[in-house]
């Protein structure tokens, strides 16, 4: 087993399986390699934790922090690619997607896997910023692939964002070099992400400082952050759902992941700008507007995006507030927050294939006409809601209580967004959930395996969670500082 | 040192000019000249690449400035204008501002960003901070050309000249690497959109951007 490298196979398994999903043809065939590739690709994330750690080299870092990120990445793909499956073969027997652009749909997956698992193994600034650009051209392709108008409305729009997003992250990033260069050298060395920590301390800190805010407004238009957030709700709404749930699972994860790692070495500076008040200001505004957005929504896709922009506001407020129990919460909660929203993309694909539509109007009844699918969405919402005694009930819990001890003022700004959204998304559920059943009562061939494991997972962190995985997330919590 | 101030004169020559030819595309009204100041525009950054390429004594920017000359400057202005002959796009470009006040946001734009730079970069050698002043005005009056048009193409065209502005910050900042790397996904993500163009044809995007169209396709309009 010396041989097995766990790193290169979290990245040579997707890119080669995108190359050949791309020659294949045929739906059972790709969608099973689809599958299988998927889960090659956890097992070698999960074997991250049991084969030593390679040292950390020019391009490629393995710490406890980015496990756990590769780890969510990976299950959450393995996971979708089932869900994905299902969903794939309704919309060819409806004539929404022609076998050509199934094969593109599946090779982009693939490419999408790897974009984002570059970006995380990445040790170099420059090759991080390369890998979410591929991820984000990838997911642009895939929200276009339908080609109606909104879509491709929804595409450009992500598109152009996004792009100015990752050209602003770029300025930063050329900055950084620029701030290291002197004490670091120049070449290659100035851009290794293990050795600018080292040496933080000594760089120029006014160039830091304006470098991580053209980082934080690059990378956190990829994040969704409120003022920044307007290509969100059109990509989740229409593109292919699996897609949503990838969006709001893991690509926002990836610009966090990205934003995390910049604002460590902003800590490592001491005479630079403390990032937590931008983060904490950007992250509390995110979540009042998406929860006073969140009442307007009349589509069930684009409720659960502006219900992504909350919660990535509040992750963002509380890896800003900073310390070792916020940090933790703000860790715990993304997990959750992956595990609960990809869960309710996939009831909520289903629900909109059986139905036709996406208008919440037009949904009405589910737990009568599809108890499944009904309840699924009934559990996942309640746990996005932050109800107990599911994860994110936990997490929210001490993101609060740990603010309460240290900002009275702002733990009541968010536990109002909190509240708000509470309502809004409690006011949607009962119309499509309960009543009397509107719409199509056709029966489902839904893949119900993936929703209801991501739903146990959050509702077993909720009751309990397992000591090493504590520790585990505490020592990750301390990295974050 | 005589040689030196040369060196720096020139590049701060071409630096500056990239800045001005950015001013230029503020005020086409028309899609062809702005495609034509385009060209103009990535000739005078392959130009500037080749400069600090031969001035750094780092061979690998020539490839940057070679990319920049044949696909910037060449293969992509061509092919826009296929494309806006072929599907028949109006050629005035509709403006959400006026002309006037874009021009002084952009000079505001470029006071910030001189104000900004050079304050921060106090210590850094003075062709690398200068050149990063002007690679953030380019930067910043690339977005402004992108929020004050409204059809496809000349948002493209707004995008390309930012994007140049990031190759020249990264070409002045010394030694750094994957410059060449990044200049092509650069590349590649522009190719990306003028294919999207060109292969979706969205015809509709290009006469106008109308937000409320928008609206009627989220089905969420009262």
């Amino acid at each position: 087993m010396a041989s097995f490298n766990p790193v290169m196979a979290v990245l040579l398994i997707p890119i080669c399986t995108a190359a050949l999903l791309a020659a294949l043809p045929g739906y059972r065939l790709t969608a099973r390699l689809n599958v299988v590739a998927s889960l090659a690709t956890f097992v070698s994330a999960l074997s991250l934790f049991v084969i030593d750690r390679p040292p950390p080299g020019p391009y490629v870092l393995i710490d406890d922090l980015n496990i756990v990120f590769i780890v969510l990445n990976t299950f959450v793909g393995f996971t979708t690619s089932i869900f994905s499956a299902s969903y794939i073969a309704h919309e060819l027997e409806t004539g929404r997607l022609t076998p050509v652009y199934l094969r593109f749909y599946h090779a982009m997956f693939q490419t999408m896997m790897f974009g984002m698992n570059l970006a995380f193994v990445s040790n170099n600034i420059g090759l991080m910023w390369v890998a979410v650009e591929i991820a984000t051209l990838t997911t642009v392709l895939m929200v276009g692939i339908y080609r109606t108008h909104a879509a491709l409305e929804a595409a450009w729009k992500y598109f152009i964002l996004g792009s100015v997003g990752i050209a602003l992250a770029l300025f930063g990033t050329i900055l950084v070099y620029m701030a290291a260069r002197p004490v670091v050298g120049e070449g290659q060395d100035g851009m290794i992400w293990t050795l600018l920590i080292q040496h933080a301390a000594k760089f120029d800190p006014a160039l830091l400082n304006v470098a991580f805010i053209f980082l934080f407004l690059g990378y956190g238009t990829k994040v969704g952050l409120a003022p920044l957030h307007a290509w969100l709700p059109d990509a989740h709404a229409e593109g292919p759902t699996p897609i949503s749930a990838v969006l709001s699972g893991l690509l926002l994860n990836v610009a966090l992941y990205a934003l995390l790692r910049f604002k460590i070495l902003l800590a490592a500076n001491p005479a630079a700008i403390s990032p937590g008040p931008l983060m904490v200001t950007m992250g509390l505004v995110s979540v009042v507007f998406a929860a006073f957005m969140l009442y307007r929504r009349r589509d069930i896709k684009r409720l659960f995006a502006y219900s992504s922009i909350e919660h990535m506001g509040i992750i963002v407020f509380a890896f800003g507030m900073g310390g070792p129990l916020a940090n933790f919460a703000g860790l715990l909660h993304m997990v959750m927050h992956s595990l609960t929203k990809s869960a309710i993309f996939y009831a909520v694909g289903h629900i909109s294939q059986i139905k036709g539509t996406q208008r919440i109007s037009r949904i009405r009844g589910l737990t009568v006409t599809h108890p499944a699918l009904g309840w699924g969405l009934v559990v996942g919402v309640v746990a996005i809601a932050g109800l107990p005694p599911l994860g994110i009930f936990m997490s929210e819990f001490l993101v609060v209580s740990s603010t309460f001890a240290r900002q009275p003022l702002l733990a009541i700004v968010l536990v109002f967004g909190l509240l708000l959204a509470f309502g809004a998304l409690t006011l949607r559920l009962t119309t499509v959930a309960f009543g009397a059943p509107r719409g199509s009562t056709a029966s489902a061939e839904a893949s119900y395996v993936p929703m209801f494991a991501h739903l146990a997972l959050v509702l077993g962190a909720g009751i309990y969670l397992p000591a090493p995985l504590v520790l585990w997330f505490q020592h990750v919590a301390q990295l974050l500082g | 040192m005589q040689m030196h101030s040369l060196a720096f004169d020139i590049s701060h020559t071409l630096a500056g000019g990239l800045v001005l030819i950015s001013f230029m595309m503020l005020y086409q009204d028309r899609l062809y000249s702005l495609l034509n100041v385009f060209a103009l525009h990535a000739l005078v950054l392959a130009l500037s690449v080749a400069w600090q390429a031969y001035v750094q004594d780092a061979p690998h920017l020539y490839v940057t400035a070679v990319i920049a000359l044949v696909f910037k400057a060449i293969v992509i202005p061509v092919a826009l204008h296929r494309i806006v002959k072929q599907l028949g796009i109006h050629r005035d470009i509709e403006s959400a501002v006026g002309i006037g006040p874009t021009m002084l946001a952009g000079m505001g734009l470029v006071a910030l960003s001189m104000v900004l730079m050079l304050r921060v970069t106090a210590d850094a050698d003075p062709l690398a901070r200068e050149d990063l002043a002007f690679a953030l005005s380019v930067v910043l009056l690339g977005l402004l050309v992108m929020v004050t048009r409204r059809n496809a193409v000349s948002q493209v065209v707004g995008f390309m000249s930012l994007e140049n502005g990031l190759v020249l910050a990264a070409t002045g900042a010394k030694g750094m690497p994957l410059v060449v790397e990044i200049s092509v996904a650069f590349s590649i993500l522009i190719a990306f959109i003028v294919i999207g163009i060109f292969l979706f044809r969205i015809r509709e995007r290009f006469d106008s951007v109308d937000v409320s169209a928008l609206d009627d396709f989220r089905g969420e309009r009262r």
